[in-house]
């Protein structure tokens, strides 16, 4: 399916010390994000975070630290949870990538959001969407079995779906900081959602 | 950033003939320490060739009773992966002692072995460092040095591993296979990484343009019976201050008779430190707590800590007794 939308560079690499305005190299690339394809020219050097944020509009992910430690531009990526800060654009060429403002049908609200919201999981908000898609990757992980270090013992338990106490959630979100402290909020909203995911079950 | 060319070629083979031994062209992974050394301008590469389509991601059992683990296999597959998680859960625990749950999705086995050090002067082009540009010195022995190398280290540097994964590796033997320019080799861990004596800027002993494309471990069963332990500043998301990663192997329980075991510690040298000395001194003795304090401090006889990291010591020899004495307590 990736041939059609295949990476093409562009430009030479330069030599350091040569040109005091070095020539950026770019790639012609489809992005497949929240069910739509945008055709983009992206700097070989931009990341995905600054693609979505300064290209397409999506602002709801966010430039915390830029280094993958504060877990602000947390995205998904064919599912799974990563930071879009460290991930290279042309490198997503053949994923779908899932932001905050794609959690939920358009116009709905995902349990989680409702949750976050109940709970007064936030005060300043700009870990939110970070907090929120974090979740929703760390909820598919845990109704997978997949384990954390918390449940990495249980090997006898391997393979089903792993319940979220509080320890849980709190190992399994410590990618993702809040300079505000709302962490009892946080988990106790991530704690109803999984709840429910049990009950649903 | 400097501007580079991006490359992703389909088979190890051709992306083994893009890299060549040029100095100019690096692998990339899950770039999650490399995007972020480019971003600091500690890394400034020409050209990437990105490998997650070259080399495999499979987990496989192999015919002697191992297992094969493709380069690309993402540390979270591999900590989940139900073969691991039973008879190898030293692998399993390191891996889920390490970064956060976005970074597992996104670092590979291969990427996670070549990870560069989180020393503070390395990762800051402002200061001197003999490792990021060899013969400017090393203010890490006079200055920030609290996390850094207790034993095996030199004149020139005093930089730690910061894998986790890697720990357990070394504990267990694996084989690391690679392919480069001159053909195919199996490099066995603890040997992948060096010591850095007066070329700190090598941190293995792989050759320009060699691809890490499978991890392989041994048939240990004793390896059922292990675990990885980590002591750290925060309770998660934070590297080691010293870790421990060991399998072993009693005859007739705790108390009992020491048949075999195997043990390495984290963060306290520019590699995943095989505790051989502790092995030996435990082998065919008694299993008690006194014996594995003792081995742990035989092992530590050797460590030479700077001003501010002496602590490392007695929480290395501390945390290595503890976690022995818990497997040798397991039923």
């Amino acid at each position: 399916m990736s041939g059609g939308r295949e990476a093409r560079v562009k430009g030479q690499a330069n030599t350091p010390g040569e040109d005091p305005a070095p020539v950026p190299i770019t790639a012609d690339l489809q992005l497949r994000v929240n069910d739509r394809l945008y055709p983009i020219t992206a700097d070989t050097r931009e990341s995905l975070l600054d693609t979505l944020r300064e290209r397409l509009g999506l602002t709801g992910a966010k430039k915390g630290c830029d280094h993958g430690q504060c877990g602000a531009c947390t995205v998904l990526v064919d599912g799974r949870r990563v930071v879009s800060c460290l991930t290279l654009t042309v490198s997503v060429d053949d994923g779908a990538v899932t932001t905050v403002e794609g959690l939920a049908a358009s116009g709905a609200v995902h349990p989680l959001q409702r949750a976050f919201v109940e709970h007064d999981a936030l005060q300043c908000g700009f870990c939110t969407p970070g907090q929120l898609c974090s979740a929703a990757g760390m909820l598919a992980e845990a109704a997978e079995g997949r384990p954390s270090l918390v449940s990495a013992r249980d090997a006898a338990g391997a393979g089903g779906p792993v319940t979220l106490d509080e320890e849980e959630i709190r190992e399994r979100m410590s990618g993702n900081l809040c300079r505000c402290g709302a962490y009892p909020g946080i988990v106790a909203a991530i704690a109803e959602v999984a709840r429910s995911a049990e009950v649903a079950r | 950033m400097r501007p580079f060319a991006y490359q992703r070629p389909p088979t190890v083979a051709s992306a083994v003939a893009a890299a060549g031994a040029d100095a100019d062209v690096m692998y990339l992974a899950g770039g999650t320490n490399l995007v972020d050394l480019m971003r600091l301008g500690v890394a400034a590469p020409g050209t990437l060739v990105d490998v997650t389509r070259a080399v495999s991601t499979a987990i496989e059992e192999t015919p002697g009773g191992g297992l094969r683990i493709g380069a690309g296999a993402r540390n979270g597959d591999l900590a989940a992966h139900p073969v691991v998680r039973r008879r190898y859960p030293v692998l399993a625990e390191a891996l889920l002692s390490g970064a956060s749950g976005q970074l597992r999705n996104m670092a590979t086995a291969g990427g996670n072995l070549l990870q560069r050090t989180r020393c503070s002067y390395y990762q800051d082009v402002t200061k001197p460092c003999n490792k990021r540009s060899p013969g400017t010195g090393c203010p890490a022995r006079e200055g920030e040095h609290g996390n850094l190398a207790i034993l095996g280290h030199s004149e020139s540097c005093v930089a730690t591993h910061p894998s986790d994964m890697a720990v357990a590796l070394a504990a267990l033997g694996a084989l690391v296979h690679v392919e480069g320019p001159a053909g195919a080799r199996q490099v066995p861990m603890p040997g992948l990484h060096r010591l850095p004596d007066d070329d700190p800027s090598r941190d293995t002993v792989l050759s320009p343009g060699e691809l890490i494309t499978a991890v392989e471990l041994p048939a240990l069963p004793m390896a059922a019976r292990s675990a990885y332990r980590k002591a750290r500043d925060r309770a998660s998301f934070s590297f080691a201050s010293v870790s421990v990663a060991a399998a072993l192997e009693v005859d007739g329980g705790a108390g009992g008779v020491v048949r075999d075991c195997r043990i390495a510690l984290g963060a306290v040298a520019h590699v995943p430190w095989r505790a051989e000395t502790a092995e030996a001194a435990l082998r065919g003795g008694p299993a008690t707590e006194e014996a594995f304090i003792q081995a742990a401090g035989a092992e530590l006889e050797r460590a030479r800590p700077l001003p501010r990291n002496g602590y490392k010591v007695p929480l290395a020899r501390n945390l290595m007794a503890r976690v022995l004495a818990d497997l040798a307590a397991r039923p």
